[in-house]
């Protein structure tokens, strides 16, 4: 073979290697963190961290690991919030079936919308995902087990296992720590799986995938169930700790705002979507009281990061030396 | 069995008949009749725009014929999905390079041999579960001089390399039959004698079709060629029939010369 500007293999493994120490270090310390932090922050808060945490990273599943842009997530998230508030109140159900029967009617609701819309490209995509999730809304104002604009209020949190007491904030807390952290857990596993291998190598390069012949859009559609059922976990934890499920849930402005929660924080890395839906959750829960309008500002913020960080916040930091030596990787 | 029929062609393994495709009121192939057999390395050559790609996408049902039929080893193709045929054993390349740039040389390989051993729908699974097939695929890297380069991102490497990792990825499916878009475009002399060496040696066991402009090659590796010009085949045979014909020299070599 010719001599190509390639001639040095030898140093291409170690940069994946460096840091991880380092990384093993930071998770630890973010555990012990978030172990620490109801004691010191009002867990209530935390825990709606934690749930749109995990709504933004199953959707991230789809935009930052498979490529694929859903303006309906809302759908899944909201949808799975009814189900769940509607087994545990109107049923009698213990949480941890009304938690699962969300994730089933989510993951459902995915099923559909995504053997529907998979075979489009790019924006028609995400007009078909709104659509659908559009109709799902009218749907759900219709029904009579939603409530209407009443929405399914005092959802109670029952017993866990029937043993464990989820009315106790720091029982409820861990509760929604380990549902959140098994997410993560799915997530991760899934994108580093034989399959994620194949869903990043149709998104690097669907033509070729295709003449190795892979059935692209079964991977993709997995791909969005996966992504449905997860975001269908958060949203059914979201109706267990707030207590109730609403239209604001299932309305199309949810599935704008998990959008920017993503691109704020940055697409493709773990930690992206986590980061940024804490900004917005922050921001929205601090401007609740004041007569500033939560919109404008966290659009103002969405701007400003699109801007200087296009890669997002954990995206350029993940680019940058300081992300390297963290063992941080970046996405692709 | 008379002595004729020992001396006869091998199989036909891939063959159009009366193919044909219209973008919108232009004719961009007509009435192509193809036999691709077993074991000889057959090219398509013709002026840019003559609709060799075309042809390529027609073959392998990336594009939808607007006329004829495409049978594979005896299987009416014509109505197929593209990744349907590739799992029949009709694999391609593409005229631009195609590689995963962000995966390893030996993942890229890797991508191609998951499907085969059924390690394609396991998202249940860790990577490791991918080390069983690192056998395989070091086997191939080795056979095409890639072995240094295992580890190296597919984007950084040469173009040259780019390429022949794109035929390893290929062979990894063991595929039927071959299906080359200018494999060898772009490449320093070096690389066009290892590729040219490659395909040689593949064909040896399946069925080739190549498009390429280096005649030179062509005269040398391929036992069939067959001249596209304007959407229509002009002239088909061997390398000296071809060559000699009037209206090839007229409307093509007479360019290159
Ligand atoms: N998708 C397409 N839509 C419209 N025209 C096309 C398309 N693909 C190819 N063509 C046209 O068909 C003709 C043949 O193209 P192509 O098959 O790429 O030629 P070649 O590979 O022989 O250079 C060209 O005139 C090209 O512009
Ligand atoms: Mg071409």
């Amino acid at each position: 073979m010719a001599r190509g500007s390639d001639t040095a293999p030898a140093e291409a493994t170690p940069v994946r290697e460096m840091g991880r120490g380092t990384r093993t270090l930071l998770l630890v310390l973010a555990l012990a963190a978030l172990i620490a932090a109801p004691f010191y922050v009002y867990p209530v808060f935390l825990m709606t961290l934690l749930c749109f945490g995990l709504f933004a990273a199953a959707f991230n599943l789809l935009l930052g690991y498979t490529g694929l842009l859903s303006f309906g997530h809302a759908a899944f998230f909201g949808g799975a919030a009814y189900f769940t508030a509607h087994a545990a109140k109107v049923w009698g159900w213990p949480p941890e079936f009304a938690l699962l029967l969300g994730v089933i009617g989510a993951a459902g609701l995915g099923v559909v919308m995504g053997a529907i819309a998979i075979r489009r490209q790019g924006i028609y995509f995400a007009m078909i995902t709104l659509a659908l999730s559009q109709m799902f809304f009218f749907a759900c104002l219709q029904m009579p087990f939603t409530h209407g604009e009443d929405g399914i209020q005092s959802v109670p949190r029952g017993r866990l296992f029937g043993l464990i007491d989820l009315n106790q904030t720091l029982n409820m807390y861990f509760f929604v720590l380990a549902v959140f952290l098994l997410g993560l857990l799915i997530i991760w596993r899934f994108v580093n799986s034989p399959f994620g291998m194949i869903l990043k190598a149709i998104r690097e390069n669907e033509q070729r995938a295709v003449s190795l012949g892979y059935a692209v859009p079964a991977f993709k559609l997995g791909a969005f169930v996966m992504s449905a059922a997860l975001a269908g976990l958060a949203g059914g934890l979201k109706a267990l700790v707030l207590q109730f499920a609403t239209l604001t849930d299932v309305a199309w402005q949810m599935s704008g705002e998990v959008i920017l929660m993503t691109l704020i924080g940055g697409i493709g890395t773990m930690l992206g979507p986590i980061l940024g839906s804490s900004i917005v959750i922050a921001l929205q829960q601090r401007l609740a009281t004041s007569d500033f309008p939560v919109t404008i500002i966290t659009g103002l913020v969405f701007m400003v990061c699109v801007l200087l960080f296009r890669r997002g916040l954990i995206g350029e930091l993940a680019h940058s030396r300081i992300g390297r030596a963290m063992g941080l990787r970046p996405p692709g | 069995m008379d002595a004729l029929s020992q001396t006869a062609e091998p199989r036909v393994v891939l063959s159009a008949r009366g193919l044909g495709k219209d973008f919108s009121g232009f004719t961009a192939v007509n009435n192509v009749n193809l036999d691709v057999r077993h074991a000889r390395i057959h090219a398509l050559i013709g002026p840019n725009g003559a609709g060799k790609t075309t042809v390529f996408n027609l073959l392998t049902k990336f594009l939808q014929p607007t006329r004829g039929t495409i049978t594979l080893m005896g299987t009416d193709i014509t109505r197929m999905a593209p990744d349907a045929v590739a799992r029949m054993g009709l694999v391609r390349s593409f005229q631009i390079s195609a590689v995963f740039p962000h995966l390893t040389v030996l993942e890229n390989v890797r991508v191609a041999l998951q499907r085969p051993a059924e390690l394609h729908t396991q998202f249940w699974r860790s990577l490791k579960a991918l080390d069983v097939l690192n056998g395989r695929a070091e086997v191939l890297l080795d056979e095409l001089g890639l072995t240094p380069w295992r580890d190296t991102r597919a984007a950084d490497l040469s173009y040259g390399r780019k390429r022949v990792l794109e035929i390893a990825t290929t062979l990894a499916l063991d595929p039927e039959v071959l299906l080359l878009d200018e494999p060898m475009a772009g490449m320093g002399h070096e690389d066009v004698h290892t590729v040219a060496d490659i395909i040689r040696e593949v064909a040896k066991h399946r069925a080739v079709l190549m498009v390429e402009h280096n005649l030179s090659v062509v005269e040398d590796i391929c036992d069939h060629v067959t001249v596209l010009q304007r959407g229509e085949i002009l002239a088909e045979g061997d390398y000296a029939t071809v060559s000699n014909d009037p209206r090839v020299r007229t409307a093509y070599m007479g360019s290159e010369a």
